[in-house]
């Protein structure tokens, strides 16, 4: 039988098969953070359960840290606690934690890749949805609720039903300005938010092809918008050149040997998928979102459509927006670039270049979070600081910010807030905030001008 | 986890579509570190205005409505893994959620926490609300066993799917750590032979 990457992955990683239901599947790497595991720790200990492979987990705290003062408690009560809790369960169980301020801590699925512990050909998990950020390196990764994340404790792993294989190809070459961010919003936008749902999704072409690793996180995080459980790249030589010499990458011959094993991992010719579409990048322009789910995007310099369906109509009332309207010249004060669709080094360069030598408009708050202390550092090492801060930007410090708004980081009522996160939901920013999907090209330029501009003209 | 049999009760009908689990749960309240309490803030920002004040309109406001079982539009729970949603669900009170299509990691959040989503087309999705707007008192009535799922005094009466391992669990509530703690040697061989 011929195979997909998906299928060659999940079948070397399947421990047993339940006749008329699900199969056993085995986690290589378990990742967790403070807002999802705490009652899967207490889950276990009630029932006087153990952890099986402590060494297989690796902990962060992201989602309810400040971006100010890191090295203060942090001020709000149930966010501290919860911030301990997390480092007490470690502590008791023998987990590896990045707490606030240590050197590898970051968003989850900024820090794994970078320290290379995501490695092509494993499955991971982690509380959160967009792990299937990882499926960048051919990594079966996706997110689990709470329950689950206490069966991976317990068993290291999980009773899953084999979800069915869709491929995405997109062929052609990029427009000047067209980031990986604007390629994702776009398929999603053609596909819709639930076209995924039941599937873990491929992305196939050139255009994933020439991406960077950073590229491809973007795409591959956003998978879970169009209802996908994963997306997945076929790993090649830009994957193996990113995971080599990292932290916890193979090193020496042994790297040499799993190089070997992972250029196995991708779909044979023939291999048949149960969904299939195909784009072409020559249609692809940077996109914005004006509405409430990631899917209500257009090109930027293109007007809302016009519909009477009644979701669409409360979106658009939601947002303040008019259906055949444009968003262009339309006054935002608020930018937000950052979470771990886009707070990797690469989208703060994108960022800088445009922003280097102008201001931003004294209109907009701009908001600057890295998704980890060694982009952070990295963003120092290159002077990149110094082009924020001449340009009125304010660079803070790594986590979850206003991705998801759980910490001080929130948008108020009513404002519009263009954000490189990945989620527009009512309130998703702030209660009554709305939010504005974008690249970190795009955040940039509405920063600098204090409105929705069209980037396309800036770029020819 | 509680079983589940047979289920007997009135509806809460919420009739919008792409309910995401921020509205279910909004982030602000995922800072508890047990799964208690959360039923209090379920779709928080709907039931009340941001002085807190409630949301007369909202459904689950209205005193016309209540019940074990709610019917919501089409795509419910996408969005972020959180279980919480599924806590507050059933920490409202909620045993039965039926819509004409599930987001994957609610489905099995739901499922995990002895709360049952019911599938339907979205043509009986339609029907069961008009049925609701008939007659707010009318009585549904879900069976596990028999997987059926009927609206008295209407011809609703539908067989709804379920993966059987799960409704082994939740009939018998027992859950998945149990199954897999009993599989332990057959996951002590597969490392030995693989990693
Ligand atoms: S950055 Fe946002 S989407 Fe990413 S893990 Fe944090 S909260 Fe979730």
């Amino acid at each position: 039988m011929k195979k997909t990457l998906f299928d060659k992955v999940w079948d070397a990683h399947v421990v047993e098969t339940i006749e008329n239901g699900p199969e056993i599947l085995y986690i290589d790497k378990h990742l967790i953070h403070e807002v999802t595991s705490p009652q899967a720790f207490q889950e276990l200990e009630e029932r006087g359960i153990p952890i099986l492979r402590p060494d297989k987990i690796v902990a962060t705290a992201d989602h309810n840290t400040p971006t100010l003062n890191q090295h203060l408690p942090v001020k709000d009560l149930l966010s501290r606690n919860q911030l301990k809790q997390l480092a007490e369960n470690c502590k008791k169980n023998n987990i590896t934690l990045y707490e606030l301020g240590h050197k590898y801590n970051g968003i989850v699925h900024v820090m794994a890749p970078e320290l290379g512990i995501t490695q092509p050909g494993m499955t991971i998990v982690c509380g959160d949805s967009h792990t299937s950020t990882h499926g960048a390196f051919g990594t079966i990764a996706f997110g689990i609720g709470t329950s689950q994340v206490a069966q991976v404790f317990a068993s290291q792993c999980l009773l899953l039903k084999k979800p069915k294989k869709m491929r995405v190809t997109v062929n052609g070459e990029l427009k000047n300005g067209v980031l990986p961010k604007d390629v994702i919003l776009y398929i999603i936008s053609k596909i819709g938010t639930n076209a995924g749902t039941g599937y873990f999704c491929e992305y196939a072409g050139d255009v994933f092809e020439n991406m960077t690793m950073e590229g491809r996180m973007t795409v591959c995080n956003m998978s879970i918008e169009m209802g996908a459980r994963g997306g997945m790249i076929a790993p090649d030589e830009t994957t193996f050149e990113y995971v080599a010499g990292r932290k916890f990458a193979p090193q020496g011959e042994e790297f040499n040997k799993k190089v070997e094993e992972w250029r196995t991992l991708k779909s044979d010719p023939e291999a048949v998928f149960d969904k299939e579409y195909e784009f072409d990048a020559a249609d692809i322009e940077p996109m914005i979102t004006y509405g409430t789910n990631p899917g209500m995007g257009i090109k930027i310099n293109e007007r809302i459509p016009i519909s009477d369906d009644k979701s669409f109509e409360k979106s658009l009332e939601y947002m303040g927006f008019e259906a055949g309207e444009t968003l262009l010249d339309k006054p935002i004060n608020y930018v937000f670039i950052g979470s771990c669709t886009n707070s990797r080094i690469e989208d703060f360069r994108v960022a800088a270049n445009f922003i280097r030598g102008k201001q931003k408009a004294p209109n907009v708050t701009a908001w600057l979070v890295p998704g980890s202390k060694q982009v952070e550092s990295q963003i120092r090492e290159e002077g990149l600081d110094d082009i924020f801060a001449e340009a009125g930007f304010q660079l803070r410090q790594p986590g979850c910010s206003a991705c998801l708004a759980m910490n001080d980081d929130k948008i108020p009522q009513g404002e519009y807030c263009v954000s490189t996160s990945n989620r527009n939901f009512e309130g998703r920013q702030g209660q009554g905030s709305r939010t504005i999907l974008a690249s970190p090209l795009v955040a940039a330029a509405t920063a600098v001008e204090g409105k929705i501009i069209d980037i396309t003209k800036h770029l020819n | 986890m509680e079983k589940f049999t047979k289920l007997v009760s009135t509806a809460v009908p919420l009739e919008i579509e792409n309910i995401d689990t921020d509205q279910i749960i909004p982030a602000r309240f995922l800072k508890a570190t047990d799964k208690k309490g959360f039923g209090a803030n379920v779709f928080r920002d709907w039931r009340f205005d941001k002085n807190g004040a409630l949301n007369e309109d909202f459904a689950l406001n209205k005193p016309e409505y209540s019940g074990k079982i709610l019917v919501a539009g089409n795509n419910f729970g996408c969005g972020s893994s959180r279980e919480h949603a599924a806590w507050a669900l059933a920490g409202y009170g909620f045993k039965v959620i039926v819509s004409s299509f599930f987001a994957d990691i609610f489905k099995g959040n739901s499922l995990n926490n002895g709360l049952l989503p019911i599938q339907v087309t979205p043509a009986v999705l339609h029907d069961i609300f008009s049925a609701i707007e008939d007659n707010p008192n009318v009585k549904i009535e879900v069976d596990l066993e028999s997987q059926t799922l009927s609206v008295e005094g209407t011809t609703i009466e539908e067989n709804f799917e379920i993966d059987p391992y799960k409704k082994t669990c939740l009939i018998n509530g027992y859950d998945d750590i149990d199954y897999l703690l009993s599989k332990i040697e057959a996951i002590n061989a597969y490392e030995a032979a693989n990693i």
